[in-house]
């Protein structure tokens, strides 16, 4: 099973999140880049599906040069190539994104790509949807449950507490979702392995969609510093009092 | 300018994320809405101004096949010459749109706070990234623009008047590709959804200190009838399931109360317990993030403050 993983480089956001001034991007001076948790997930998928049957695992990220440094980090997570979309810089809309990978995917020979379910920046919950109409392969979305047999692949999610199964034959797109595994941390035979491995490159053309971003910022949360109730154990009878005001002790 | 929401039924009534997007349709104009069931919820639909409801019955379309709804949408979309189709930003909702974007090569914008149209065929548009942490101005432009509503962030909110609701039985033409992929159903053990509509949840995070370090978490919630959610830390190193996880990545939460106990507050958390009515910390560390975040605050070690609020709870 030759399998293919998408991946975004995206922002480390920790306690704040803050946009530069000119409201186009997260402002990043204060932070590093890591790959998409959903999607870091997907590569431990991969992996963890090639370890047991066989097969190959290639990840491929559209974005700038400097996004190697996270197709490094899934090289080191096991993966086998590495594939860069590279960009000027721009961001790329959903329309177009699906449509680079689209002739990424071509260029290469896949059973299964992987995705993330939405990006943790931009959040489109769409780039995979729309990557298998332009391939015109089934699709799965939101996936926490993956198991692959001849030809064929079943994906599991949960939705209002009920269990949907999917069965797709492959060639298939899934997108899924942290919670499926435990993404294991790279080993330094895998990191050093990561470092000398080759990147294949081709430059997409960027194209305007119908739907621009204006400005990014950061909402309005309307709450202030909390009012501090008191310390230890004897900060409960003041906790018991607002909890009764609140009218949450029935 | 008539938008056509997408309606996801509870029980043969609409869910409430559909109710949000009912909402925010009103604001674009007339508002039908398609549902694919054995009945229209007519008095909950015409309560939110819908005042055409059209009905695609199990004999059409029966069970969950996202591409078979998206392109029955389009399909709606072009009879009624709908200048905007909409869904809930769930799972479903989002997927649902995305397909029906595909279909017909639309632009999609997904988690949409606010939407108004600007002449012809732009649209205004407020929507969520990093799951609501930021907040995008865009501007669409397209002949039927396609949105999904964040569903955390749009009250539900009825028409002033209940509109009078026509009901339409719709039989939408689809293919065997449309079909290939669908949803096999069957019933799934309680996390993720009594999560996210639980009325209290106690949030334990790294302070917890480990998989044992749940008892008395557990005890309160049940004591105030509601659940444990955990942060990412918790269930990243195996302590908890991950469909207790409360964050971006995890389950968005809307409780009354939020008692987010050693849990330092990272902004992904946030991003999934901000919609709680109210929230407490409990945490050892007074500079902790969360605390910006928190209505009341106790500092001290979640480990002695639990049992002891535990114990003054039992004797009221």
């Amino acid at each position: 099973m030759d399998i293919l993983v998408c991946i975004k480089r995206v922002p480390t956001v920790g306690g704040k999140i803050a946009v530069t001034p000119d409201g186009q991007e997260v402002d990043t001076r204060a932070s590093g880049f890591s790959i998409s948790p959903h999607e870091e997930c997907a590569v431990e998928e991969a992996v963890q599906i090639t370890e047991r049957d066989g097969g190959s695992v290639s990840v491929l990220t559209l974005g700038p040069e400097a996004a190697v440094e996270q197709l490094r980090g899934a090289l080191a997570l096991g993966a086998h190539r590495a594939v860069l979309l590279e960009t000027d810089g721009r961001e790329f809309g959903p329309i177009a994104t699906a449509a680079a990978i689209a002739a990424g995917v071509r260029a290469g020979s896949y059973d299964l790509v992987l995705l993330g379910n939405e990006a943790a920046d931009t959040g489109d919950y769409q780039v995979g949807v729309r990557l298998a109409h332009e391939l015109g392969w089934p699709v799965a979305t939101g996936i926490k449950n993956l198991s692959v047999s001849d030809g064929a692949v079943v994906a599991r999610r949960e939705y209002r507490g009920v269990e949907e199964a999917y069965s797709l034959p492959l060639p298939a797109v899934v997108t899924v979702k942290e919670g499926i595994n435990l993404p294991r941390y790279p080993s330094l035979p895998g990191r050093l392995r990561a470092k000398r491995a080759a990147v294949d490159r081709s430059s997409p053309e960027w194209a305007a969609e119908g739907l621009r971003k204006s400005a990014l910022r950061v909402p309005e949360s309307g709450k202030h510093q909390a009012e501090v109730l008191g310390e230890g154990v004897d900060a409960v009878p003041a906790l018991v009092r607002v909890l009764e005001e609140w009218g949450v002790l029935s | 300018m008539t938008a056509l929401v997408l309606v996801e039924l509870d029980g043969g009534e609409p869910a409430d994320a559909s109710l949000r997007a009912l909402t925010l349709a009103r604001s674009i104009g007339d508002v039908s809405a398609v549902v694919f069931a054995a009945a229209v919820p007519q008095d909950a639909l015409a309560g939110y101004g819908v005042t055409d409801g059209y009905l695609v019955e199990p004999s059409s379309l029966e069970g969950y096949a996202p591409q078979a709804w998206a392109r029955t949408l389009a399909g709606l979309a072009a009879e009624t010459g709908a200048t905007a189709v909409l869904a809930a930003g769930t799972d479903r909702g989002n997927e649902v749109l995305a397909h029906l974007g595909a279909i017909t090569g639309l632009p999609m914008a997904a988690n949409c706070t606010l939407v108004t149209p600007d002449g012809g065929t732009t649209h205004r548009l407020v929507r969520h990234r990093w799951a609501g942490l930021l907040l995008e101005d865009a501007v669409m432009e397209a002949p039927v623009a396609l949105f999904t509503v964040a569903t955390d962030s749009v009250a539900a909110v009825a028409a002033e008047t209940p509109a009078a609701i026509e009901v339409h039985v719709h039989k939408p033409e689809l293919t065997e590709a449309d079909l290939l992929v669908r949803a096999v159903e069957s019933p799934a053990g309680a996390g993720g959804a009594s999560l996210a509509t639980a009325r209290v949840v106690v949030g334990g995070g790294r302070g917890v200190g480990g998989p044992e370090g749940f008892a008395p978490l557990e005890e309160l919630a049940e004591l105030l009838g509601g659940v444990v959610g955990v942060s990412r830390v918790v269930t990243s190193e195996g302590w908890r399931p991950h469909k207790q996880q409360v964050g971006q990545t995890g389950t968005k939460i809307t409780p009354e109360l939020y008692l987010a106990c050693g849990i330092s507050g990272a902004i992904q958390h946030i991003a999934g317990c901000a919609s709680a009515r109210h929230i407490i910390a409990i945490n050892t560390d007074p500079g902790a993030p969360i605390l910006a975040h928190a209505d009341y605050a106790v500092i001290g070690d979640l480990h002695q403050v639990i049992p002891a609020l535990v114990e003054a709870l039992r004797a009221r």
